[in-house]
């Protein structure tokens, strides 16, 4: 039997899989090259991106939960300028899909992230992170509101040529009213879900275990509320949606892909499995084969529902 | 970037005190490549409770094909691992961050409290191995006796001249803190390179004795991390003058300089 076809596209790119990896968890790949075959994957989402560096929380930042970890890392990343001429070079080289995951506190800081990124060659789409709060208004999340969901995305789509997923919160009434703001505000894809706001707290001290107090819950003890959303939102919106939360083993991909995903994100378990992505990677291929299926989209949105 | 996976197969399993463990392992990659401060992150399960892997600092390695950890039963992590036996396979990675740097030091002092000391006999092994005449005072500290185990004779017998103990509740050597050792045992008229891993506490008094002198430290840090290899970025510490950009434990470390981090 030939090999299954395992491409997927997404706003008109071709990915070779629909294995990626979700920003934060993956670095800017380099920290993964001596564990993945990196053009083994569908593609890299790396580390969020603001205009500015960005100094992140103070720690503690992570807490381990019951499978899972709350992170509150604080957005710490390179700035635009040092993303540009210090990961490009070799994220360009690594044979794969590369989607810059973009994050602001004003829709002029995602215009012009937008605009500066498409001119950079080697990148094939930018991811939205819209779970930031918006200082202008207050401070209140653009992923909590429709209409500055939408007026994020709307920012970000004319400013730029690149394909733009929009990566929603869960921490929303509403998951699929955000979903069906940013496809009106022109996104080519959803991803979801980002992390669930949680916390804990040490009884010994009775502080908070972050130093932020709160933080975002990540892992396999949120892949089905994860999947439940995009389940939700993959019937309430045309565009591909791409499933993200616990995604841990095939089978855990597979079910997301079931659920109506067209691609999926490893995150949290590249903490766990360095290889993660990889082992998912070939184990979705062997499903197929196994399965005497001709290729992925034979399992994308095939739940059966009796 | 000389990191690797393996699959380390277990070939013996020590118990030195009630609740501390020594593990040997087969892990050729990870052997061959480590140096003394470097740690590992091992996956103390294949499930998910817990979930995280565990980073432990490299306690030697032997030859080229083996390597011990060295750890204390403080959670289900390590209560799992304390509980594995030869034949039994362990996941991890490694060898991960910098490690001690001690090229052209002559005069080194080692202190180590608690699971601190892990880390320290590889260095110990390294400094008889390559600087001579090497001058390595080891200053060792616990809470007693009993909990340092066979490490007093394993460092007399790499061939150190010169190791001296506290115990909180003065069971061996000094009753006392392990770093007020210092001033009883070095000979301020040498220019000591100071190396210390233990409780933060115990390294802050241990950087600020070898400040008074002018001596040079390094230090083993540890923090929580998740990933190990600088993609979760959880393993922050501020810099010594609490400006510009984190640092990061685990690739920025483990061991910095004292002044580079902050002694808060």
């Amino acid at each position: 039997m030939n090999q299954p076809d395992m491409h997927i596209t997404v706003g008109g790119v071709v990915f070779k899989n629909p294995v990626l990896t979700a920003s934060g968890t993956f670095g800017y790949g380099k920290e993964f090259e001596p564990y993945v075959n990196l053009h083994h994957l569908g593609g890299v989402v790396v580390k969020g991106i603001s205009l500015a560096p960005r100094r992140g929380n103070p720690p503690p930042r992570i807490v381990e939960t019951a499978g899972g970890m709350l992170n509150a890392i604080g957005l710490e990343n390179v700035g635009l300028d040092r993303f540009i001429s210090e990961k490009i070079p070799y994220l360009k080289e690594i044979g794969t899909r590369v989607i810059v995951n973009i994050l602001g506190d004003s829709l002029e800081e995602y215009q012009t992230l937008a605009q500066r990124l498409s001119e950079v060659e080697g990148i094939s789409g930018l991811e939205v992170n819209i779970s930031c709060p918006n200082v202008k208004k207050g401070g209140v999340a653009f992923g909590t509101d429709p209409a500055m969901a939408e007026a994020v995305t709307r920012a970000v789509c004319t400013h730029s040529t690149l394909p733009v997923i929009v990566k929603l919160s869960p921490n929303v009434t509403d998951i699929s009213q955000i979903a069906r703001a940013v496809e009106a505000g022109g996104a080519q894809a959803v991803s979801l879900i980002n992390t669930l706001l949680g916390m804990a707290i040490d009884v010994k001290t009775r502080r908070p275990r972050l130093a932020n107090v709160v933080g975002g819950l990540s892992g396999p003890a949120i892949k089905p509320i994860a999947l439940r959303m995009v389940w939700q939102v993959a019937q309430a919106v045309k565009i591909p949606v791409i499933g993200i939360g616990g995604i841990t083993t095939t089978e855990d991909a597979l079910e997301f892909l079931l659920a109506g995903a067209t691609a999926i994100e490893v995150g949290t378990a590249n903490f766990v499995n360095p290889r993660a992505s990889q082992d998912i990677v070939e184990g979705l291929a062997r499903y197929l084969t196994d399965n005497k299926l001709s290729g992925i989209s034979e399992v994308i949105g095939g739940l059966v529902v009796p | 970037m000389n990191q690797f996976e393996e699959q380390g197969e277990i070939v013996r399993q020590e118990q030195l005190a009630p609740e501390i463990f020594r593990l040997t392992l087969t892990a050729p990659d990870i052997a061959s490549n480590a140096r003394p401060g470097q740690f590992v992150m091992v996956r103390t399960n294949p499930g998910y409770d817990p979930l995280l892997r565990r980073p432990l600092s490299i306690h030697q390695t032997i030859g080229n094909e083996q390597l011990q950890l060295m750890f204390k039963v403080v959670g289900k992590g390590t209560r799992m691992l304390a509980a594995m036996s030869p034949g039994q396979r362990l996941n991890l990675n490694g060898p991960l961050g910098h490690g001690f740097d001690l090229a052209g030091k002559q005069a080194i002092c080692l202190v180590g409290g608690g699971m601190g000391i892990a880390p320290l006999y590889f260095l110990a092994k390294e400094i008889l191995r390559t600087s001579k005449p090497p001058k390595c005072v080891v200053l060792l500290g616990a809470r007693t006796a009993a909990e340092f185990g066979p490490l007093p004779r394993d460092f007399m017998d790499i061939g150190v001249k010169e190791t001296h103990f506290a115990t909180d509740d003065g069971s061996l050597g000094h009753h006392g803190f392990v770093a007020e050792l210092l001033k009883h045992h070095l000979d301020p008229a040498n220019n000591w390179t100071v190396c210390t891993c233990g409780p933060h506490p115990m390294m802050k008094a241990v950087v600020k004795e070898c400040r008074g002198h002018g001596w040079q430290c390094q230090v083993s840090l540890e923090t929580m991390m998740a990933c190990g290899i600088s993609a979760c970025l959880g393993c922050a510490v501020p810099r010594g003058d609490l400006s510009g950009p984190y640092l990061h434990v685990c690739k920025d470390g483990p061991v910095f300089k004292a002044e580079e981090v902050a002694w808060l």
